[in-house]
């Protein structure tokens, strides 16, 4: 069938769905050949059904290549994403994915620090697979509900250490805080971090401050996905200091901080 | 299989079917899905004389039915786009339409002048950009700005020339008119529509621009509506667009007189739409006993 070079390309099986808070699901997605694409920091952009207009970016929180599946952990935070829970083991979604342009990957020795806050924790664990017992993973939320995905990382053989903002799970106070405690200790190779803007600004400046090379995972409104229709542009800086639009969906989403105009 | 195939001011189009410019870059992101030769043409992205860096993020809002852009003609220039991107796309077998724009119609002339020198097939003139010499009205929004713009490129190109017609006007016909009466060979329409979106929590208008231009299917009944009139107004061929988004909403704008039918929103959805699109009109086509999409084009019977 001729038709079969675009229908198939974009429709995948949803594997699994599981609700891990209130507001936050995971779900695992059957695509063979994006999976064997994946690498950490990439988004899927996934249309929900109905009438929706624009697909919704959602960071890779899982890559599994002899399964040929990609997990994302998503947050409902309106319509498209109250759609996307509603979906079932066995449903499809219509999906174009691997999209963008991920983390620097260093050897897995390396020791690097990786923070997330809220639902920006999900794009960490891949790197937290990459780099296991390597790597400190720092993750920050508002509280002991909003907690995600504290085993997966266990899991990886990373040192965790859990944040809230009141104190109800892990310890209290920013994620800021133990990042330079962690700086201190042992300098790290780099830092990766994807959250709220005040916490990666505030990442940012510590990594500029130690002098350790740091990458931002940045969130801008999206059309296309691919680099054609430009409204996803981001402030940055070229290498002469000029400013300039690049693009979250294919310059990015993971930008050195020094590029990024704050 | 039907006959595909239309012809505008004397060029051939393997089908009607062109991604309208914007949505598609210079196709270069689109070549990963397929073939650029598939398509029936390509109206690249919006070229201005000088780089434009293009209006703050965010610049996109989702709305019922369809999406605000405020993109702002972010562009590399004329020089780039025929020094780069378009030795590229001229050997990419489809038909390729430089869409241009400018702050004035010396700076939409001397895009033109430029254009003329090169092996582009056509010349889309964008006149729904503001014109600073006129206190920033769209050139598209007067019957005098947009016959002076059109008279200023006419002057500077032999390419065929397309207009591309704003729809944020009280007649269009008379600005077709006035566009025709300047030389322009076709006529494209619909340019999107201004409109607003607002977060309620914030107060803040989703867009930085505060406003921004309404595409998708949400516009669709206004093109067919501004198709039809115009095609019914003036003698040139005209191209029909916004919000199609099936080979049947292609079919249905080719009815109201288009020649040719343009896809924005639908491909920044999917980057198969012209491809869906172009296969669902060849099966509409043959469900219909219909020969060939060129026998479409004005066939709606008015009441
Ligand atoms: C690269 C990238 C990775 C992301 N990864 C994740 C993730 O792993 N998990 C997760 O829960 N969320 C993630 N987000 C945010 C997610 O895209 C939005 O929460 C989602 O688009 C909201 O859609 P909605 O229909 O529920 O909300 P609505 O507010 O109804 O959406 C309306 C429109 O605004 C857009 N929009 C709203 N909020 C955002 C936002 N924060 N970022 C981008 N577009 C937005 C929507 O895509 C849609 O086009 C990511 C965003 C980006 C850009
Ligand atoms: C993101 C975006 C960017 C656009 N940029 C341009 C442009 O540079 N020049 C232009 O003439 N039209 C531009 N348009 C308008 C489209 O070409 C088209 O006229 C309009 O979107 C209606 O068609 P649609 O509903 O199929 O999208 C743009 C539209 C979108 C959505
Ligand atoms: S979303 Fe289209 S360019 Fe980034």
């Amino acid at each position: 069938m001729k038709q079969d070079r675009y229908k198939e390309r974009l429709a995948c099986r949803v594997r699994a769905m599981e609700q891990l808070t209130a507001a936050a699901w995971s779900m695992v997605i059957e695509c063979l050949e994006a999976a064997a694409k994946a690498v950490p920091g990439q988004f899927v952009h996934i249309l929900p059904a109905g009438s929706f207009t624009l697909r919704r970016p959602i960071s890779i929180c899982g890559i599994d290549k002899e399964a040929g599946t990609l997990r994302i952990v998503f947050e409902v935070r309106g319509k498209g994403t109250d759609a996307l829970s509603q979906l079932h083991a066995g449903d499809t979604v219509d999906m174009l994915a691997p999209l963008g342009h991920g983390f620097t990957l260093l050897p897995e020795n390396a020791r690097v620090i990786l923070i997330g806050g809220g639902i920006g924790t999900p794009p960490m664990l891949p790197l937290a697979r990459h780099y296991g017992a390597d790597a400190v993973v720092i993750s920050g939320f508002r509280n002991a509900d909003a907690v995600i995905l504290q085993q997966d990382f266990a899991e990886t053989g990373a040192k965790t250490i859990l944040c809230t903002d009141d104190g109800s799970a892990g310890r209290a106070g920013l994620v800021t805080l133990p990042l330079e405690e962690e700086i201190c200790a042992e300098k790290p190779a780099m830092i990766c971090a994807c959250g709220p803007l005040p916490m990666l600004k505030a990442a940012a400046a510590l990594a500029q401050k130690h002098q350790i090379p740091c990458e931002v995972s940045l969130e801008e409104r999206m059309g296309c996905g691919i680099g054609a229709c430009l409204v996803c542009a981001c402030r940055t800086l070229d290498e002469h200091g000029d400013e300039q639009y690049l693009h979250v969906c294919r310059n990015g989403p993971v930008f050195k901080a020094e590029e990024v105009v704050w | 299989m039907a006959d595909l195939s239309v012809r505008i001011c004397g060029i051939d189009f393997k089908n009607p079917i062109i991604p309208a410019s914007g949505v598609f870059g210079y196709g270069k992101e689109y070549e990963q899905y397929y073939p650029l030769s598939e398509l029936g043409g390509i109206a690249t992205k919006g070229t201005t004389g000088a780089k434009r860096t293009g209006n703050l993020p965010p610049r996109v809002a989702e709305t019922p039915m369809g999406m605000l852009n405020s993109v702002g003609l972010q562009n590399p220039g004329i020089d780039h786009f025929i020094a780069v991107e378009l030795p590229h796309l001229l050997s990419c077998d489809t038909v390729i339409l430089a869409n241009i724009a400018g702050s004035t119609p010396d700076e939409c002339a001397e895009v033109a002048a430029k254009l003329d020198s090169t092996d582009v097939h056509m010349i889309e003139l964008n006149i729904s950009c503001p014109n600073v010499k006129q206190g920033g009205a769209a050139f598209g929004t007067s019957c005098t700005a947009a016959a002076e713009v059109t008279r200023a490129v006419r002057r500077a190109t032999k390419k065929p020339l397309v207009v591309k017609l704003s729809p944020n006007v009280t007649s269009i016909t008379e600005i077709a008119k006035a566009v025709e009466a300047e030389g322009a060979d076709a006529l494209s329409l619909i340019n999107t529509l201004l409109g607003m979106r607002i977060d309620l929590r914030t107060r803040r208008p989703i867009l930085h621009n505060n406003m921004g231009g309404l595409s998708g299917p949400a516009v669709f009944p206004v093109a067919v509506r501004m198709v039809w009139q115009v095609a019914n107004a003036v003698k040139v061929p005209v191209i029909g667009m916004g919000g199609v988004m099936s080979g049947e909403d292609a079919a249905e704008l080719m009815m109201a007189g288009a020649s040719a039918v343009q896809v924005g929103t639908a491909i920044v959805q999917d980057p198969y739409a012209p491809l869906r699109i172009i296969d669902e009109l060849n099966a509409w086509l043959d469900a219909n006993g219909i020969a060939s999409a060129a026998e479409l084009t004005g066939t709606v019977r008015p009441w």
